[in-house]
């Protein structure tokens, strides 16, 4: 144990000329304020409502819900299974499932609220979504006069488009894309062969004596 | 033998004052920007502080008790929270006690980011803590401002990998959240060669001045065996002398792959505190260094984790970090179900802070606020 500690010892009692250290580090201060206006290295801010500081593509702020097609609601990817309501540390989000009239499930929420004055930035519920339908905003000029509905995000709100997703970050959701594009060709291919089988059976059933006896003249030859 | 320390000796003043001279200050809670909301009743013989009663939870958030009601990976997002100067180190030793707890395996390129980020998490804790120092001794301004520019650099790399500035939220049970983006490698790079420019200027900006020296020097040192019987951890432990560092008095991850040194200090005082950490940093670099040359290809989170429904079996587990501020510790109580039966966290501010006034008996008030800011506290991780 502790083999490898040959410790630095910080440097003795070092008294030099009175006052030199003091004119070092002023000399160091006037190297920074004379190179603040020449490089960048050392002039890092920007002037912020005029300018701004490029937003990294992996910056997260708070939710948002993912739509495809141009209608917000009905293209909600979001089937309110309430997994991200479950998951969220801090519980800021509330999800009620949309019921037919005769309380038939029909996979879409009814309500879908975050408080993003509770919401915890985490990125939690992004991260466990089944349905690719919920991921992390990188807005982040929110401020609000109203701060109980203002700051109360409903579905309308929360719901932006796959091009936004695509914009915002365009790895992530090129990944997304694809895989969906796999699955849905995956279901559709299923779709046409159960459909294709479907309809052998039908004609099967519509030529009974077709299906039964196949070719009776082939078996003679 | 060692002899009780001070802090169980229940002396109300200090020998020989006359208690009806005595004047009493409340200095704080201060604006939560330097060492956050926090207060000390002083009682001064003159200048001389005679007594000394640190009054805290002003920041108190109900941090344990929150986790006990919430998942095991609900609990990650609030370690950022403990000492939200260096989430990441917080999260590692989360992920830690979870992993001793649940048996889980961390792969190669997982345990090399892990120590990476420590490692970085450690250069932005020291040296926020260059500035905030400089900033208790009345240097308000230049010094804080040149510590926060190269923080600042290491927290845009943090932000492309984690998506946050400090409340990363990265780690899990079995590795990390996600890989390092496109060019992180190369940046990390750059960083660690552009670093020890900014090291040579401040030490150049500092260590020669004779005001911080007549400020810092024999101030606040406390013998090694007060520091031990108190439970100091970490640089102030360090300073002091004394040889222990968990990364290589108990090492976790794959510290005992890289080689580096040590740094101990000879007086304890804050002059040797703030060097140690200088030095720290320096081993750091070269940590990184080593670290970023042997990053291994492969999963950077063990594929057999699942997110969600992690229930780890009956058992407990205690597992613990050297934190940039020294041991950080995560007790765990599992019963097999969801959440956890307790969850503990052993807070090293929390713990250092204790000896405050055994540090300040018999000196002048304005050494107070410089051996506070020498303890490096969070008050996010004292009051949990």
């Amino acid at each position: 144990m502790n083999d490898a500690t040959s410790s630095p010892k910080p440097p003795g009692k070092r008294w030099s000329l009175p006052g030199a250290g003091l004119l070092k580090g002023m000399a160091v201060t006037g190297r920074n304020l004379v190179g603040s206006f020449f490089t960048k290295e050392r002039m890092t801010t920007v002037q912020y409502p005029e300018q701004r500081a490029p937003i990294s593509p992996n910056f997260r702020n708070f939710p948002f819900l993912v739509h495809d097609g141009d209608d917000p609601d009905a293209g909600l990817r979001c089937v309110a299974c309430s997994i991200c309501e479950k998951e969220c540390p801090p519980q800021c989000i509330y999800i009620v499932l949309e019921r037919d009239a005769e309380g038939k499930s029909l996979k879409r929420p009814k309500i879908f609220d975050i408080d993003v004055s509770v919401c915890m930035n985490c990125g939690i519920c992004a991260e466990v979504c089944p349905f690719d339908a919920i991921y992390m905003d990188g807005e982040y000029e929110l401020s609000t006069g109203d701060r109980f509905e203002g700051l109360l995000f409903h579905k309308e709100r929360l719901a932006k488009s796959a091009d936004y997703h695509m914009r915002l970050r365009p790895k992530e959701a090129t990944q997304v894309m694809e895989r969906r594009k796999a699955e849905e060709e995956k279901k559709a291919a299923a779709a046409a062969a159960k459909a294709a089988k479907a309809k052998a059976v039908k004609d099967a059933d519509a030529n009974p004596t077709a299906s039964a006896n196949p070719k009776p003249e082939g078996g003679e030859a | 033998m060692i002899s009780d320390p001070p802090i169980f000796n229940s002396s109300p003043v200090l020998e020989g004052t006359d208690e009806d001279q005595l004047l009493r200050v409340s200095l704080g809670p201060q604006h939560p920007s330097t060492h956050g909301v926090f207060r000390m009743n002083v009682e001064l013989d003159g200048e001389t502080v005679v007594k000394l009663k640190p009054v805290f939870g002003y920041l108190h958030r109900n941090h344990e008790k929150i986790a006990e009601t919430t998942g095991y990976l609900g609990s990650m997002p609030y370690t950022d929270r403990l000492d939200y100067i260096c989430p990441l180190s917080n999260n590692w030793a989360y992920a830690l006690s979870v992993e001793k707890l649940a048996g889980i395996e961390v792969p190669e390129r997982a345990q090399h980011m892990r120590v990476i980020l420590a490692e970085l998490t450690r250069l932005v804790n020291h040296t926020a803590f260059m500035g905030f120092i400089l900033a208790d001794m009345g240097a308000w301004g230049s010094a804080l401002m040149y510590a926060f520019r190269e923080r600042e650099k290491i927290l845009d790399l943090f932000e492309d990998l984690t998506g946050a500035r400090m409340m990363a939220n990265f780690m899990r049970f079995g590795g990390c959240r996600n890989d390092f983006p496109d060019g992180w490698d190369a940046r990390l790079r750059t960083l660690i060669d552009h670093y020890p420019h900014f090291l040579d200027e401040m030490e150049e900006f500092l260590l020669g001045n004779e005001i911080l020296l007549a400020r810092t020097r024999d101030v606040g040192a406390l013998p090694k065996e007060s520091l031990i019987n108190g439970g100091v951890t970490g640089p102030m432990l360090r300073a002091a002398g004394v040889n222990h560092d968990l990364r290589k008095a108990d090492p976790y991850g794959i510290y005992d792959r890289f080689s580096f040194r040590i740094p101990l200090g000879e007086v304890g005082d804050c002059y040797d505190r703030i060097m140690i950490r200088f030095l720290e940093m320096r081993e750091s670099l070269g940590i990184l260094k080593q670290a970023a040359a042997a990053l291994p290809g492969g999963d950077f989170v063990n594929p057999k984790i699942k997110i969600r429904n992690f229930k780890p079996p009956v058992g407990e587990s205690y597992a613990r970090v050297e934190g940039p501020k020294g041991e950080l510790g995560f007790y765990l109580v599992s019963d097999g179900g969801p959440n956890p039966y307790r969850y503990r966290v052993r807070p090293p501010s929390f713990i250092n802070l204790t000896l405050l006034e055994d540090m300040c008996l018999g000196l002048d008030l304005a050494d107070v606020v410089i051996i506070l800011g020498s303890i490096d506290i969070v008050l996010g991780e004292v009051d949990r």
